[in-house]
């Protein structure tokens, strides 16, 4: 064995460090039950509360009775706007620097907004005591389509910010109106526009949907009136802005402010802000003194707390005939809800749509946001994806395929002809990004034959020659993850870097913490294995813990896929602390001078002396016994970590499907995923990963939608409406990979779980308009539920029977 | 989805059943499976005061064939059914309706009574049990009453059950030989109630005629649907592929489905002629078959 296998064999095999397709080390507990999650913990008299809610989607409250409520045997409090005005906690600051109603003050903007909050003995009296609460309102007139809100008499929904033309990203131009935020050089689009060859223009929208993690958010706090301190379990994908945001409200010093995220049912964005129940259960902790549960109910997550999407999109391309574009223009109208919510870095009102120009050299380009608020639940928050980079994607990924249709050329041949270029790496795209790597018309390629796209096509064109509809679906996108830098990013004023502490004990065995915080990423396997290839100590003794925000270093949180680009860098770079002291001690061990020694993976060497080294097991107990003069005794290191530039993970999916023409059921046949995240540190999680954002993806496409109706009542906020697939629905997926390291990551990797859902979308969409392009069809909306597909054929008359 | 509070009583026997019925008359409900009561509970769109179970009732969970009836306890759960191998050698339809409602967990409670008594337009069953020309058996104060199911449901949720009165059997002619069924039934995913289904069980006589046959619709109006039209389009006749798109027609034309999240009225009335097309064909194949 030569000796870079004996490394790789070491590195995989032994210490089952990066490149290990290791099982998760969290598995066993989740499997067997033994995860412990919000619901899970119970404290001593712990009390439980339950939301009053609006039924209607925009009212007045006229009176508020609590009497019949706090008459019922069991029932502590019963909390309104008026209790919490004393404390100025009715409203409450927003991540995308609009305030929101903590329970309603005086008018109700949506369905389901938060009007009061029940506090009882157990959950049984809680519900019961909710029902007695009675709320006189007097209906408003209601707005759900953010192009009416616009209209110059429609009905102002912020009545709290009459007279503020300036909103926290510029001037407002209308009572519904929140921020206009452009980017790029608009006229030298336009100027590209006026003379180009071919333009192509489309609209659509990116319906409104929901993350719907399995577990619902939730939140216990406990404050102790005898010490002053507040602990606050929380199902939170960033406990330590929380932390600090709640020290801030509050006047509670942030040492005696103790939150802990435990283990978290899904994310997917749904858990990175911070909701009227959480606020209020601590409120009501606070002035009972004893410890309160607040856990939504599914309907109340579907509908009440974070949505994502509802971006009304036009996209635009100019081109010469043989496909070259040279301009892009967007214009979104976006539908925020009543309330600003956005989890967006706070400079970023749509977070990174501008990644719009997508995988594809771009020389101009011009893109347009505008906020708008309706009478919706608040949100917009990045489900499994970076900030609004799914919607970026799905309108570049579908006016490639526009384009490609009024050229008449094949939609992966304008893509390969469009393709910034393995050599223009670093690029800078005309929006201001500058992509770190990428190889894009390498990763096709492989797809191509793997797939054996011409094939593909010859049997589209017989089976349309029978009249059957078979759609072939590209998507060859491109995500930005991984906020910071801090220079550029921030939450609230707090810089986007990320966080990593560890400490060797003295018999090798480590323990590492994290400001990250998984929902299901796997961090405490993965995070143990690029530890474990730094340092040199298998992953199986190095303990990863997250959440707790007393015992981890300060970090900003897991989503935008950013905990491998940011904490995972911070990882390396602590190991690598760690080994230039273990060096220096080893160096004193051997008595040899620290430049004469050598890394060997697990060991330091003696330059050309195998049986002279030292392990990392020795060194790590020597640190603890043995060191050399006035060197301090432990082995630990902290490092936080500000990202140069975000990373940008790419891929090439395919998909293919076939409609029934009689049912309008779309069945993907086939799905071919290849990513390329860089450097891979565990094969096994990432398949895990890419599986499931395909299947968000799908279930996105194929049938998720939160429907208002002109009343503004939700429709369907269950499972038994809202589309959840199961094993037997999901497609089967084939996955691939190519490698094409980030060059300013520590160890060259990308984030990766949300590009599965980013690439899926479009791919799923391209391919079931696919299979009616042939028609003259250039877009159909999302969802594709059979009785829509069905409709467009009928429309077509495609349905009718031979004979 | 926290009920208000109820009292909760086991029944072991019929007789038991019907005594704590009749003690707490209205405020009362049976419990069988609670798959649709208790969601409805939860709800709160039920509040009952009083829960009589009958799920432990063993005189209810029995299923044998006597006399050329299949007869099925009101309790038996759709698990029971689908692993029955009696219906599955002669009334393999029920078990293939079974076997599309919801998930193994909801198939491990729910009943074929429950399914039958709720008068939910999206169940199964009710369907399934025109289609085969099958009556239950009510028992109540008033005592025992035969009811065939064309005519059992009167509206939405709308029996000809009275309050005091318990379900306790199905009773389905059994096939005879050269028969053939299929119960199509078009939904968006595992555990989704029916854009449209299909029910159709038919018997071949002298020269491949169809000798009898049964159809009906689910979900696609308030209660469920037996097509007696494209029924005596059928009867005595050759069934041929011309006969079967009538009959397809017939089915669609006949729908008063409701706009919802499965899709418009006319999809699902569409749906409901696809779905009787593919269900004719595929019970006529295996009635040539049997
Ligand atoms: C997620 C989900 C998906 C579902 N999908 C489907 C589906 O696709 N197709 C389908 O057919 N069903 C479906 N169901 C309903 C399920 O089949 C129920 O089991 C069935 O509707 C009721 O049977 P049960 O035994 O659970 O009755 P229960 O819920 O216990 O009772 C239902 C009603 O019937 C009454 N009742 C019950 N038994 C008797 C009796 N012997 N005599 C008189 N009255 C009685 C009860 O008092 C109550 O009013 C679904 C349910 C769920 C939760």
């Amino acid at each position: 064995m030569d000796a870079a296998s004996a490394a790789e064999t070491l590195n995989k095999d032994h210490l089952m460090g990066i490149g290990n397709a290791r099982k998760r080390k969290e598995d066993p507990r989740f499997i067997q039950g033994k995860g412990r999650y919000i619901d899970d913990i119970k404290l001593p008299d712990m009390l439980f509360a339950k939301m009053v809610r609006s039924p209607h989607g925009h009212a007045r409250i006229k009176s508020i009775n609590t009497q019949k409520a706090l008459g019922l045997p069991g029932v502590h409090a019963v909390l309104t706007a008026n209790d919490l005005k004393p404390l100025k906690l009715h409203w409450m600051p927003t991540l995308a620097g609009d305030v929101q109603a903590v329970l309603a003050d005086e008018k109700v903007c949506f369905m389901g907004q938060e009007v009061a909050m029940v506090v009882a003995d157990d959950r049984y009296i809680a519900a019961d005591a909710a029902d007695l609460v009675e709320v006189e309102y007097e209906e408003l007139p209601v707005i759900v389509d953010p192009h009416k809100a616009l209209l110059p008499d429609a009905p102002v929904i912020r009545e709290d910010l009459a007279g503020k033309s300036e909103g926290a990203h510029g001037k407002r131009t209308h009572h519904n109106h929140i921020f206009t935020w452009e980017v790029g050089d608009r006229e030298a689009a336009d100027r590209v526009f006026g003379q180009a060859a071919v333009t192509v223009k489309e609209t659509m929208t990116y319906q409104r949907v929901h993350p719907s993690p399995l577990e619902t958010c939730g939140c216990v706090a406990s404050f102790d009136k005898v010490k002053g301190e507040l602990t606050v379990y929380l199902t939170s994908q960033a406990p330590h802005v929380v932390r600090t945001v709640v020290a801030m409200l509050s006047g509670i010093p942030e040492s005696s402010v103790h939150v802990i995220s435990p283990d978290i049912g899904g994310g997917f964005g749904n858990k990175v802000g911070v909701y009227p129940g959480y606020v209020v259960a601590i409120v009501a902790s606070i002035v009972l003194g004893r410890p309160v549960k607040w856990v939504e109910e599914r309907i109340e997550n579907l509908s009440t707390t974070a949505f994502a999407r509802d971006y009304h999109m036009t996209g635009e391309l100019a081109a010469d005939r043989n496909g070259r574009i040279k301009a892009l223009r967007v214009h979104v109208l976006a539908d925020h809800g009543a309330f600003d919510a956005c989890a967006d870095p706070s400079k970023w009102p749509a977070g990174f749509f501008s990644i719009c120009t997508g995988s594809y050299d771009i020389p101009a380009a011009y893109a347009r946001v505008d906020g708008i608020y309706t009478n919706k639940a608040p949100g917009g928050v990045a489900y499994r994806c970076s900030f609004r980079v799914t919607e970026a994607s799905y309108v570049i990924e579908r006016m490639v395929d526009v384009l490609a249709q009024k050229l008449d050329l094949d939609k992966a041949e304008v893509r390969l002809r469009n393709f910034i270029r393995p050599e223009q790496f670093p690029y800078r795209s005309s929006l201001g990004w500058e992509y770190d790597s990428g190889n894009y018309p390498a990763a096709l390629q492989k797809v191509l034959t793997a797939v054996d796209y011409s094939g593909l096509r010859r049997e589209q064109a017989e089976k349309r020659a029978r009249g059957e509809l078979m759609g072939i679906g590209l998507s060859t996108f491109t995500e930005v993850v991984g906020a910071g830098p801090r220079k550029t990013c921030d939450i609230l004023g707090i810089a986007m870097f990320d966080s990593c502490e560890i400490r060797i004990h003295p018999t090798g065995a480590a323990i590492a913490r994290f400001g990250t915080k998984s929902q299901g990423q796997a961090h405490e396997t993965t995070y143990a294995q690029i530890l474990a290839t730094e340092i040199g100590i298998p992953s199986d003794v190095i303990q990863i813990e997250e959440g707790d925000t007393d015992t981890a270093p300060y970090g900003l949180g897991t989503y935008g896929s950013r905990s491998t680009p940011t904490g995972g860098a911070a990882a390396a770079l602590a190991g690598r602390k760690i080994r230039e002291k273990a060096r220096k001690i080893a160096a004193h061990l051997l008595e040899v001078s620290a430049e004469d020694l050598e890394w060997q993976g697990d060991r330091f060497q003696v330059k050309g002396v195998p049986d002279q080294a030292k392990t990392m097991k020795e060194i790590a107990w020597a640190a603890y016994n043995n060191l050399p003069e006035g060197m301090e005794p432990g082995l630990e290191a902290v490092e936080y970590y500000d990202p140069p530039n975000l990373t940008f993970p790419f891929g090439a999916y395919l998909c293919v499907v076939d409609i029934d023409r009689h049912t309008g059921e779309p069945k993907v046949r086939r799905f071919y995923a290849l990513d390329d995240c860089g450097t891979r540190i565990n094969p096994m999680v990432i398949e895990g990963q890419i599986h499931g954002g395909l299947a968000e993806a799908f279930a996105v496409a194929m049938g998720q939608e939160l429907v208002y109706d002109d009343s503004g009542t939700l429709q369907g906020a269950s499972f038994m409406d809202y589309f959840v697939p199961t094993a037997v629905e999901t497609p089967y997926w084939e996955t691939d990979y190519t490698v094409t390291p980030s060059p300013h990551h520590p160890i060259g990797a990308k984030g990766v779980a949300e590009s599965p859902h980013v690439g899926g979308v479009s791919a799923f969409s391209n391919a079931v308009i696919d299979a009616f392009a042939h028609l003259g069809v250039t877009h159909l909306s999302m969802p594709y539920t059979p009785w829509r597909l069905w409709q467009k054929i009928h429309d077509l008359g495609l349905d009718k029977r031979s004979g | 989805m926290i009920p208000a509070s109820f009292e909760y009583h086991r029944a072991r026997t019929i007789d038991e059943a019907l005594e704590l019925l009749a003690k707490y008359g209205e405020d009362a409900k049976i419990l069988a499976g609670g798959q649709s009561l208790l969601p409805m509970m939860k709800l709160r769109l039920a509040s009952p005061g009083h829960l009589v179970d009958i799920s432990e009732v063993a005189q209810l969970k029995e299923l044998r064939e006597a006399d050329g009836l299949i007869r099925i306890g009101a309790a038996a759960t759709e698990t029971a059914l689908l692993h029955s191998a009696l219906l599955r050698g002669k009334c393999p339809l029920i078990g293939e309706a079974a076997a599309q409602i919801g998930d193994p967990q909801i198939r491990n409670r729910g009943t074929l009574g429950g399914n039958l008594a709720h008068g939910d337009p999206g169940n199964d069953h009710p369907s399934v049990m025109i289609a085969l020309g099958a009556s239950v058996i009510a028992r109540g104060p008033a005592g025992e009453r035969r009811l065939p199911m064309d005519g059992f449901y009167r509206g939405l949720y709308d029996t000809q059950l009275e309050p005091l009165e318990l379900l306790t059997e199905i009773q389905v002619p059994t096939p005879p030989a050269r028969s053939g069924a299929a119960y199509l039934k078009l939904k968006r995913k595992i555990g989704d109630f029916a854009t449209a289904a299909s029910a159709v069980q038919l018997s071949l006589g002298e020269g491949d005629t169809c000798a009898r046959i049964g159809i009906a619709l689910t979900n696609v109006a308030p209660m469920p649907l037996r097509l007696s039209g494209a029924e005596a389009l059928l009867a005595g006749k050759r069934i041929t592929a011309e006969l079967i798109e009538q009959a397809a027609q017939i089915a669609t034309g006949a729908c008063d489905a409701a706009d919802d999240f499965h899709g418009p009225s006319e999809y699902r009335a569409q749906m409901a002629g696809e779905m009787t097309r593919r269900a004719l064909a595929g019970a006529l194949e295996r009635a040539r078959r049997d």
